[in-house]
């Protein structure tokens, strides 16, 4: 029989002006177990907290109950205050008499008998409540970042500043990520590249920086402070240590009809390539869906060519496996697919184009090098209109684009008007919005700038239709303010695009048994306290991929992200939660119940030898749980159909104990 | 059946820690009301449920069971409540297939910022409990008093 | 049938294929056939019996039997090859220690319905043709076979063994319009008092033996619940009308998903209960709910009670079916 000690906070007036907490101690202390019952005004206080210590070393209890606020609001508080008196901390069980007794229900009887009821099922579970003792596991001092944007190299950056290696896995041929598309940023107008590419140039530099360009995580494994992560290496059919990146095979390549993704299809490319002039690595890629020699067999020129012998025709994708401390998710945005929206003819005119488009044609490495021209004549635009909103703060019930607001468009349209302004004076931008949206650190004053000094006529209303006719591009929209419907014989439409989590996010959320929200983005664990990790263990987001953000935030949760990632490799060892599932190996069946339902691969199988009748013995297959991967949600245990299978904490007889003290 | 008067039946609600529990404390600090018979027993996920904890209650006498769990989608061990729904899914209806009344048994989804749905569905809950009487039909006279 | 099988039996005995076989032999009356391990042919040719009331399904014992040394040969009939690749499935059989014979079967007996019949005293039984011939202290008696089937029989869900290593006779075909949840249907239409009414007069006549779970090849466990004194369910015989309610639920949900409605339990049952309609009903509410399962048809897909899909039906889904109110 435990010996338990029961306090009742008062929590000031919180609880006992609906709760009789006297009645309560009382009622309490004749439960059976229980060798003292008290009441206090704030437990959580020092005094409070003091008490109990004082009890627990004075009556020797061995089980604690403390009838006050929700275990979420103090359990770790009390189960901290009984540790350090020498109590087992899982031998604390909290009734919650505030946020489920006094704060919900008026009347004082009825409060104080289901505060005493909540009390006793307290106390019939601490009877059946075991010391737990927290296991430990080690922590690799390796971090894993996924996605080479700005958003993973700042992380990687950060993480490597701090004495750890990384590695950076990206899916692309060089690391960049979007900010490296872009032309110049908001609000101070700065050029991208020149921010951006010194980041680059540190992170292929660093010697804590490993980065794995062309690959993509294949595989998953372990949890927190030790995962197994089996990474794929994509053939690139040239050796990386050798290629110089002279670009001597990209002249000589004949096939040079390849859409330049970099540039946004607008120009082409040859089937080798380096995406851009300061891509890290700068190492050439062969496009094996475009490549003659790797499509038909015949040609060989950039193998002829390269001096360096880099060229392998044969090379396959490669497996690397290692170890990982920490994941960072950094896989970053695209602009919506824009075939939904007919009415603007994206799809029918090539003036139309997307703000990412726009963002390279305006730009000096751009495929018109930085002089503006329309996509179809390659002429210089007299008109242009920009859309805000083209598929972002869509309505639910619409079938095309997003509810949410993709936050960065109203700044970057503003960004795009104004250059546009600045450069060629002599052109007309509209933009029409529904609501300019500009809270940042002089975003506003940025947003006026171009209405006010470049003059940009800003029309709130939206585009109806974009018809193109005779070279123009036909816009009718409304102007809501002046309520009157207006027609703009333009030469250009931008659409700036809604941004959504890139295609790689669900599949690896997956791998990662890391919670997405509907709409793709990584959830954090908690949304204004745990803003930069994920609800597993171990796994950690930083930038886009968790919500849209510019550029200054993205950075910021990258450091932030880092900071989380150092604090959990700068300690040598992980304590765990030892409310696990245990099983029971004389009762286990091993019939694979259990493992069928476990989201963690927590659960394996070994032959155990077991005693057997006569002096025999018998080799069995039992499950056996690995306390650090096992997360203790309990799945298991239903699945079970011996009750083999139990969980710590909130055992099947704890459970039972509760139910029928609130029965009785 | 007939209604005792002034009953008030016995409700064990289950609420997986991450959501539905939470959301019963928003109600508490937004001091939504709901009736003082549901006594919440916290357990770390839906899946955690095992039917036998739902008979026991019933054995004991409880009138009413119902679980609460975090949104499909939304579980903390992504995929809890998926394994809970199917589960209680097939349980209410052997119930239901055994005479018992299936409005006895309920599942419902509360999210951590759902206080106002968890209060009215307890409130719901109770009221349609009280309408049933007392559990007659699976409880264990002996554990009564 | 007998001889063959015996033949058979004796042939992997003498050739040292296997060093055990399961088989029946008759107890303390010529139709309650007990599986029985032989090892010699010697013993076969003496106690090894085969006939309408082999009944048992043999898989389950295959678990003990696959545990020790040396191999083990089986005849298995359809329905309990599904029992066989479900416990494989489980990993309780090791199926490297046993050789399984699989029988082509077209129904077994109950010797109830036999005596049901108005035939008395029998004492040995043989098929002809369509009919069992009953040899009774009275004469040779005569009854359509059909007359005497097991329920199971009645609705027969496959006559294809799903995993054998030879067979005796052909294989046959599953068989998905058997119509074996005919009865369930029924049930479900009545009112909720009605089956109430139903399966309180059902269970209540339970009285525990155990029977059901001893033969059943799901309920397998190294120790049952209602045995272990941790369980908090745990019970010997059944005090209240709701322990014995809770042993069938309980023991029914157990086995949902694993379950491949060989009907044994119905079939032991020495108080006539229908215990197969508890399984049936979550068999039944599977398929309907989550896409036709069959336990034991196949090593590889799960059990819908061990699996789940992202839009899966509600729980009230429950409140819109089976039966007004």
């Amino acid at each position: 029989m435990q010996r338990i000690g029961v306090f009742v906070c008062w929590c000031g007036s919180n609880i006992a002006a609906t709760v009789d907490v006297q009645a309560v101690a009382d009622a309490l202390a004749k439960e059976p177990g229980v060798v003292f019952a008290t009441n206090y005004q704030y437990m959580c206080s020092q005094t409070g907290q003091d008490m109990i210590q004082e009890k627990i070393k004075e009556l020797g209890l061995t089980g604690v109950v403390i009838c006050s606020c929700s275990p979420r609001m103090h359990e770790a508080t009390f189960r901290r205050t009984c540790e350090k008196a020498g109590l087992n901390p899982y031998m604390v069980e909290i009734a919650n008499i505030r946020e489920q007794v006094s704060w919900v229900h008026k009347d004082k009887a009825v409060g104080t008998e289901k505060a005493i009821i909540l009390g006793r099922a307290a106390i019939a579970k601490v009877q059946l409540n075991t010391p737990l003792i927290a296991g430990e596991s080690p922590v690799t001092k390796r971090a894993l970042v996924i996605g080479g944007g700005i958003a993973g190299i700042q992380t990687a950056l950060d993480i490597a500043d701090a004495g750890f290696p990384v590695d950076i896995v990206e899916t692309k041929p060089t690391i960049g990520g979007k900010m490296a598309q872009l032309d110049k940023t908001f609000p101070t107008l700065d050029c991208a590249a020149c921010i951006l590419t010194p980041k680059m140039v540190d992170a292929g530099q660093n010697d804590n920086i490993r980065i794995l360009s062309y690959s993509e995580v294949e595989e998953v494994k372990g949890f927190v402070g030790n995962f197994e992560v089996k990474i794929r290496r994509k053939a690139r059919y040239v050796k990386e240590d050798l290629c110089t990146g002279c670009g001597l095979c990209m002249e000589k390549c004949p096939q040079k009809k390849v859409p330049n993704e970099f540039n946004m299809g607008l120009d082409n490319r040859t089937a080798i390539y380096i995406p851009f002039a300061q891509a890290v690595p700068k190492v050439a890629t062969i496009d094996a869906n475009y490549c003659l020699m790797l499509k038909n067999g015949k040609c060989g020129l950039c193998s002829r060519n390269c001096t360096a012998g880099a060229i392998d025709y044969k090379q396959q994708d490669e497996f690397i496996e290692e170890k990982y401390g920490a994941i960072v998710v950094a896989t970053g945005f695209n602009p919506i697919s824009l075939d939904k929206f007919d009415e603007f003819a994206y799809s029918k005119s090539p003036d139309v184009v997307s703000s990412l488009e726009f963002e390279r044609l305006m730009n000096a490495a751009g495929p018109t090098g930085g002089t503006l021209l329309r996509p179809s004549d390659r002429t210089h635009p007299h008109t242009i209109v920009f859309v805000q909103c083209v598929g972002s703060r869509c309505d639910a019930s619409a079938e095309k684009g997003k509810e949410y607001c993709s936050k960065i468009c109203c700044m970057y349209t503003a960004k795009h008007a104004m250059l546009t302004r600045e450069k060629y004076p002599d052109t007309e931008v509209y933009v029409f919005y529904i609501d300019v949206r500009t809270p940042g650190k002089s975003f506003d004053e940025f947003y006026r700038r171009a209405v006010e000094q470049y003059n940009v006529h800003y029309i709130k209303g939206m585009v109806g239709k974009v018809v193109p006719e005779g070279g123009k591009l036909k816009v009718q929209a409304s102007d809501l303010l002046d309520n009157r419907q207006i027609h703009i014989d333009a030469d250009m439409v931008v659409l700036a695009a809604a941004i959504e989590p890139d295609k790689s996010a669900r599949p690896l959320a997956t791998k990662l048994t890391a919670s997405m929200d509907t709409n793709d983005f990584f959830t954090e664990a908690h949304p204004k306290l745990r803003p930069v990790e994920s609800p597993t263990a171990g796994v950690f987001l930083s930038g886009t991929c968790q919500g849209p953000k510019d550029i200054p935030e993205t950075v910021a949760q990258a450091g932030a992200a880092a900071s989380k990632v150092i604090g959990l490799l700068v300690k040598d060892k992980l304590i765990g939660n030892p409310c696990v599932a245990k099983p029971n190996e004389l009762m286990c069946n091993g019939c694979s119940s259990c493992e069928k339902v476990c989201p963690y691969g927590a659960i394996t199988y070994e032959d155990k030898p077991f005693r057997g009748p006569n002096r025999t013995t018998l080799i069995r297959r039992v499950a056996c749980v690995n306390p650090a991967v096992c997360q203790g949600c309990g799945a298991c245990t239903v699945a079970c159909p011996s009750g083999a299978m139990d969980l710590q904490g909130f055992s099947n007889r704890q459970i039972m104990a509760e139910v029928d003290a609130i029965c009785k | 059946m007939q209604v005792k008067e002034n009953f008030t039946p016995t409700i064990v609600a289950f609420c997986c820690n991450w959501c539905s529990y939470a959301g019963a404390d928003l109600s508490g600090n937004n001091r939504l009301e709901y009736p003082a018979n549901v006594k919440i027993i916290r357990i770390p996920c839906s899946c955690r449920l095992n039917p036998m904890f739902i008979l026991r209650a019933f054995q004991r006498g409880a009138d009413g069971v119902i679980l609460c769990g975090c949104h499909p989608g939304d579980c903390h061990y992504t995929t809890g409540n998926y394994y809970a729904r199917r589960r209680m899914t097939l349980l209410f209806s052997m119930l239901d297939y055994l005479g018992i009344e299936k409005e006895r048994t309920r599942v419902e989804w509360v999210s951590a910022a759902e206080g106002a749905k968890f209060a009215q569905t307890m409130n719901e809950f109770v009221e349609a409990v009280t309408a049933l009487g007392e559990n007659k039909r699976l409880e264990d006279l002996r554990c009564k008093q | 049938m007998q001889a063959v099988i015996k033949k058979k039996a004796k042939e992997l005995l003498e050739c040292g294929t296997v060093d055990r076989v399961l088989g029946w032999k008759a107890g303390e009356f010529f139709y309650d056939l007990t599986p029985a391990v032989f090892t010699t042919p010697e013993e076969i040719d003496k106690d090894f019996v085969f006939s309408v009331f082999s009944g048992a399904n043999m898989s389950k014992y295959l678990i003990e039997e696959t545990k020790k040394e040396g191999k083990v040969a089986a005849f298995i009939k359809p329905c309990d090859s599904y029992s066989l690749v479900q416990l494989q499935k489980e990993h309780r059989i090791k199926r490297e220690n046993c050789y399984i014979v699989g029988i082509a079967c077209d129904g077994m007996c109950d010797m109830g319905l036999v005596r049901e019949a108005g035939i008395k005293g029998a004492t040995a039984v043989s098929e002809k043709d369509d009919k069992l011939v009953l040899e009774t202290i009275y004469g040779e008696k005569e009854m359509p076979k059909e007359k005497a089937l097991l329920e199971r029989c009645v609705h027969c869900k496959s006559k294809k063994v799903v995993d054998f290593d030879e067979m005796i006779g052909e294989n046959g075909e599953e068989n998905p319009d058997c119509g074996r949840f005919d009865e369930v249907e029924r049930l479900e239409a009545m009112t909720p008092d009605e089956r109430f009414a139903f399966w309180r007069s059902q269970l209540s006549r339970c009285i525990r033996c155990n029977a059901c779970r001893n033969v059943c090849p799901a309920c397998s466990c190294e120790k049952c619940v209602f045995d272990n004194p941790d369980s908090g369910i745990a019970q010997k015989a059944a005090a209240s009308d709701f322990e014995e309610n809770n042993f069938h639920i309980i023991r029914a949900y157990h086995v949902a998903g694993r379950c491949t409605d060989c009907g044994e339990c119905s079939r032991v049952c020495p108080q006539n209960i229908p215990l197969h309609l508890l399984n049936r009903k979550f068999i039944k509410d599977m398929n309907e709910l989550y896409g036709f399962y069959q336990a034991g048809a196949d090593f590889e897909t799960k059990p819908p009670i061990m699996n789940y899909t992202t839009n899966d039906a509600e729980p009230s889904v429950v409140y819109q079916r089976g039966g007004s109110k």
